[in-house]
């Protein structure tokens, strides 16, 4: 069951993110060139999974111990706002409004098939292995 | 503004996702951290299997999402080199940084982490900077 619920909630989210317009880059470089030809749609997109996932985490955490197939909820318990953190971030940010693309929508555009996007793929895995070294 | 239906459906869809992810088996869906999960030597292989499954999922929801409602396929800009040196930037970003757009614009502002409210205004303040530049360029 663990596994069955991964997929579907994978599939939940595929359906989203392609149905959302977060895997069109120009879409998606749009959306940040608010000091251009600024399109707004995609705010909507942020403003209804924060209201939901809101509404569900509080629901869900609140009735239950644990979740339906597992002993505990995994949540960060980190809170410290350090550079790491920001510089990350900042980082994270650069490459977003460079070419559109954030992880999940770029995992979801593989079905795509365009080389392009596999491209984004790999260095952005190569990516995690540079930052998980300089963090070490 | 006739276009907003399918972000606030989209928007919809990926908060349920992120609450029957929580609910199932009790994980954050950040996309970033599931990914790397499923790559990384040192994660289990119990830990590994639903990781893969998640980003499965994602590949096929899209691959329906498509086929079900007939919505175009979005054209990609074809800029190689660029999108490499962006996918680079990304992953050592997220890794740095334990998130991205799903782990703390989702589900952590969903928590009012204030981690997470912190990475998310500085990546969308870099993002719109980046594509002011880039833009003007």
């Amino acid at each position: 069951m663990k596994r069955t619920s991964a997929l579907l909630s994978g599939l939940l989210f595929g359906l989203g993110l392609a149905a959302s317009g977060m895997t069109d880059t120009r879409k998606v470089i749009g959306f940040l060139d608010i000091f251009g030809n600024w399109d707004p749609d995609l705010i909507f997109v942020m403003g209804s999974a924060v209201i939901t996932t809101f509404i569900g985490f509080k629901f869900v955490l609140s009735h239950r111990a644990g979740p339906l197939f597992g002993s505990i909820f995994s949540i960060p318990t980190r809170s410290e706002i350090d550079s790491r953190l920001v510089i990350g971030a900042a980082l994270f940010g650069i490459g977003w409004g460079l070419y559109g693309y954030c992880p999940g929508p770029a995992l979801a555009s593989i079905i795509y098939l365009s080389p392009v996007t596999i491209g984004f793929i790999i260095f952005m895995m190569m990516g995690m292995k540079l930052g998980n070294l300089f963090s070490k | 503004m006739e276009n907003t239906l399918w972000p606030l459906m989209g928007g919809v869809l990926i908060g349920l996702s992120a609450i029957s992810l929580m609910l199932s088996i009790g994980k954050i869906a950040g996309i970033s951290g599931i990914a790397w999960g499923a790559f990384a030597r040192e994660t289990d292989r119990d830990d590994r299997s639903w990781r893969w499954l998640f980003l499965l999922g994602i590949v096929a929801g899209a691959f329906l999402l498509h086929f079900i409602t007939g919505k175009p396929v979005p054209e990609m800009a074809n800029t190689p080199v660029k999108a490499c040196i962006a996918g680079l930037i990304v992953g050592i970003g997220v890794n740095l940084g334990n998130g991205c757009t799903s782990g703390h614009g989702v589900c952590g502002i969903s928590r009012l982490s204030a981690r997470s409210i912190v990475a998310t205004l500085t990546f969308m303040a870099t993002a719109i900077v980046t594509v002011a530049v880039s833009q003007n360029l």
